[in-house]
Formats: structure tokens, C-alpha cells, sequence
């Protein structure tokens, strides 16, 4: 029995030359990456419960580490920070991890030898590792809700939150991928970091803070501008220098 | 090991003699301040220290930048070379900044937003060093380093605006002072003088400093050239 001929496989609907074609193409290419990291994670299911346990734990240590027990008002001073502290930490673990499993495994030398933009390589890494961020958001925030009994589920503070996180993973996907390349990749990926992603947390903090306390819009503006400023910055200088980072 | 250049020398001679005149000025020509009276002397050296280690942090970036651009290990020598300058002028500033502040301000240290960004900021340092430590193969290291440092010092406005809307009481004595500041003065034109000149020997200190480390830097490669020719050997 003769095999039917297969159709052909579906024609290559991009083309290249032309921009929305390369357009198309590139998204596509992020969007692969990013699945890859999810199915790896669906598969294991090991980075995604350890970044949960980890932020729990950051949450409940501050609290005998602060006192919080001691009055609702101290939890509710501390809240933003608490909230951020725990982002910060966990984010810088499983930035490490999604960087280091590319190398040891291979895949990262694999990436770079297929026909794909490096702009892409990083986008779909800086995207997966947002996601990640998120997820671990979604379960922290009501947490912190529940335990600080703080508003911390007001679509404001969402937004915060969104706005910290891209630009923490944006810049924390650079720099670990400076990291897992030195000698001590996993200390080195939290001193490297931390410092230049301050400006991220002081302004998370700060707006976190006023969307809790119900402030006025004037006084969470100034915040909210400078995170956008900061994201837009760093990803712009994410995307320019990714390629000297991965090139070999 | 080649006698440095005689622009070099010449470099040398001049900024020593320039450091003994601002030495001289800031402590018999300057008039004494009213209030603070002779501690307001360390602003002399202070202000230029912490102007130099900003310039150095650029300088960084800036070479780390050309690097990129034409990988030649000449510029990675200079980024390299301007980060450990640029921390050491942020420990004077740092240090003379703490020995001015306790009878100024009662205390070594407060945690007002200007003196913890410059903390932030030396800290960014310190991790380049540490990421250049941490990375064997040369070519790698300066690519890296040079990525970091220019990471670093975008950073470091960004930062310095997040907490500019935090009320400070750093003194402004250079422009505009904040009403809560406290400390500052204003300068008499004998202080002014000896302010620029001060900022002036500085500025020759950090350029000599950094064109003998880069002598260094260039010798300590040649050396490594040569004990790997007498391995092959």
C-alpha cells in the first residue's frame, strides 16, 4: 500500500525579505522559547514550587524577623516591602536556575547554532523568566493579602507589580546570563544584580506602598513613571547588548 | 621593563606638584569657615574625590563601549583600570565625607538617599571586580566586564532620580541647595579659588593614576604572553 504523499508541510508562510515577514518570523521565535521553558517546567514542575516555598518562607521569616506579629500597623507599613523583598529574592532564584539548566544542558550552544536572531534569544528567555516572576505573583499576592490582611489585590497594585517585574526580569535575564558563565555563577548572579536593579525597588516599594495606603494619584504617578522609565531603559539596553554576551 | 614615556614622566612631575600647591591652598590660603570652622577644609578634597570617581565610572563604560566596538584589549585595559581609580576615590570621598559629617552632623553615617546611592553605586563596582575575577578566558572577561560596566552606569542616575524626590540633607553647595539640607555654606572667592584648584589637581591625579595602571595592566599581559611562550617552549 502506497503511502499517501504527504501534504507538503505547511508552506513557509514567512518570508523573509519582507519586514512583517521577519516580523512574524521573530515572534515566532519568541513565542517557541517561551513555550520550551513552560513545557520544561510542566514536565519537571521543579523551579515553579521551589520559587513558591522560597517566597512563603521570605514572607514568614519577616515576619519574626520584624515583629510583624505585633501589631497590624507594622504589617501594614511593611507590607510593600515585604512583598518586594520577596519578588527580589525569588526572582533572582529562578533567573539562575533558567540560565544555568540552558548551559548545563546544552541547549543554550544549540540555540545559538540555529538561524535565530540573538534579540529573539533573549526576548523569549527575558519572557519566560517573567512569566515565572508572575506566576510566583499569583500566588504570593492574595498570601500577603490574607496574612497582612492588606488590599493587595487592587488592579493598581497589579499593575505595579506587572511593571516591577518586566523590568527586573529584563535586566536580571542579561545579567545572568553574565553570571552562569563566571566561576561562582549562583553567588554571583544576586551581587551582580541587586545593585543595579535598586531603582526597580525603590520605586515597586514606593508604589506599592501608596496604592495600599490609598493615596492620591499625584503622589503614585512620580513611582509608576519611573518604573516605566526604567523598564523601557533596560530593555532597550538589554536588546543591544545581548549578542556580545552569547557570542562566541 | 621599558622607562615610562617622557609624557608620562612629565605627567607625573606635574601632578605631584599640582597636589602640593592644592595642599597648600586648602590649608594656608582658604580662609577658615565661619561655622564649621577648619573640618570644612575636607570639603576640598571631598567634592573633587567624589566628581572623579562619577568620571572614572564613566570612563568605564565608555571604554567598555569602544571595546565592544572593536574588541582590542587596549580598552578593556582602560575600563578596567578607571573601575579600581574610581573606587578608590569613592572610599576618600566616602571616608572624608564620614570624618566631615560627625561634628557636622553628630554622626559617621545617616541613611540619606545621597550617601546610600553612592554606597549602591560602589557596590556595583565591587561585583565588576568580582565578575572579572570570576571569569578565566580573557577575551570572555572583557566582553563581560564591559556589558556590566555599561549596565552600571545606567544605572546609577536612575537610581540617584528614584531617590532624589526623598527629602536629603546632604549639603548643595555647587547650585541650588534643598531647604533641608544642613552644612552647606557659601563660598568665598579665596574658597572658590581653591575649590577649583583642588577639583583641577584632582582631575590630574585620576588621569595620572590611570595612565600608570594601564602601563601596568599592558606589562602584566606581556608577562602572561611571555610565560605562556616559555610553557610551549
Amino acid at each position: 500500500m502506497q503511502a499517501e504523499p504527504r501534504p507538503a508541510a505547511r508552506p513557509v508562510a514567512t518570508d523573509l525579505a519582507q519586514p512583517a515577514g521577519r516580523a512574524r518570523h521573530f515572534l515566532r521565535v519568541v513565542g517557541a522559547i517561551v513555550w520550551k521553558d513552560l513545557a520544561a517546567e510542566l514536565r519537571s514542575r521543579e523551579l515553579l514550587s521551589a520559587m513558591i516555598v522560597f517566597a512563603l518562607l521570605v514572607i514568614l521569616t519577616f515576619n519574626f524577623a520584624l515583629e510583624l506579629d505585633r501589631s497590624p500597623a507594622a504589617r501594614e507599613r511593611t507590607g510593600a516591602g515585604v512583598l518586594w523583598v520577596a519578588t527580589v529574592f525569588t526572582g533572582t532564584l529562578g533567573l539562575n536556575r533558567s540560565l544555568a539548566m540552558e548551559k548545563d544542558r546544552g541547549s543554550l550552544d544549540g540555540m545559538l547554532l540555529a538561524p535565530i536572531d540573538r534579540s529573539a534569544l533573549y526576548l523569549g528567555k527575558a519572557l519566560g523568566n517573567l512569566l515565572f516572576i508572575l506566576l510566583v505573583e499569583a500566588i504570593l499576592l492574595p498570601v500577603l493579602a490574607i496574612l497582612f490582611n492588606l488590599p493587595m489585590l487592587r488592579p493598581l497594585l497589579l499593575g505595579v507589580v506587572g511593571l516591577g517585574a518586566v523590568g527586573y526580569a529584563a535586566v536580571g535575564t542579561l545579567l545572568a546570563s553574565l553570571a552562569m558563565h563566571s566561576r561562582s555563577r549562583d553567588v554571583m548572579l544576586p551581587i551582580l544584580l541587586l545593585p543595579v536593579a535598586v531603582p526597580v525597588l525603590v520605586a515597586a516599594v514606593r508604589a506599592t506602598s501608596g496604592v495600599l495606603a490609598a493615596s492620591a494619584w499625584d503622589e503614585i504617578a512620580p513611582w509608576i513613571n519611573l518604573l516605566i522609565g526604567y523598564d523601557v531603559i533596560f530593555i532597550a539596553a538589554a536588546f543591544m547588548l545581548f549578542e556580545y554576551v552569547v557570542e562566541e | 621593563m621599558p622607562k615610562a614615556s617622557r609624557s608620562v614622566q612629565l605627567l607625573n612631575i606635574v601632578t605631584a606638584v599640582l597636589m602640593l600647591i592644592a595642599l597648600g591652598l586648602v590649608f594656608l590660603y582658604a580662609p577658615r569657615e565661619r561655622v564649621m570652622g577648619e573640618v570644612q577644609r575636607i570639603f576640598y578634597f571631598h567634592v573633587p574625590s567624589a566628581w572623579l570617581s562619577f568620571t572614572a565610572f564613566v570612563v568605564t563604560a565608555v571604554a567598555g563601549a569602544v571595546y565592544l566596538r572593536t574588541a582590542r584589549p587596549f580598552w578593556d585595559q582602560v575600563a578596567s583600570s578607571s573601575v579600581e581609580i574610581g573606587l578608590l576615590f569613592t572610599i576618600m570621598a566616602t571616608v572624608s565625607g564620614s570624618i566631615w559629617a560627625r561634628p557636622a552632623w553628630n554622626t559617621w553615617w545617616t541613611w540619606d538617599p545621597r550617601l546610600t546611592t553612592y554606597t549602591i553605586m560602589a557596590l556595583i563596582y565591587v561585583a565588576y571586580l568580582m565578575l572579572r575575577q570570576g571569569i578565566e578566558d580573557p577575551e570572555r572577561r572583557a566582553r563581560f566586564a564591559a556589558v556590566y560596566g555599561i549596565v552600571g552606569v545606567i544605572s546609577v542616575p536612575i537610581t540617584w532620580f528614584s531617590i532624589r524626590w526623598w527629602r536629603t540633607i546632604h549639603p548643595v553647595v555647587i547650585g541650588s541647595g534643598s531647604a533641608t539640607a544642613e552644612g552647606g555654606f557659601d563660598m568665598t572667592s579665596k574658597m572658590l579659588t581653591t575649590f577649583l584648584f583642588a577639583n583641577l589637581a584632582f582631575t590630574f591625579l585620576y588621569a595620572t593614576l590611570l595612565v600608570n595602571r594601564v602601563r601596568l595592566a599592558r606589562f602584566s599581559e606581556r608577562v602572561e604572553q611571555l610565560k605562556a611562550r616559555l610553557l610551549a617552549a
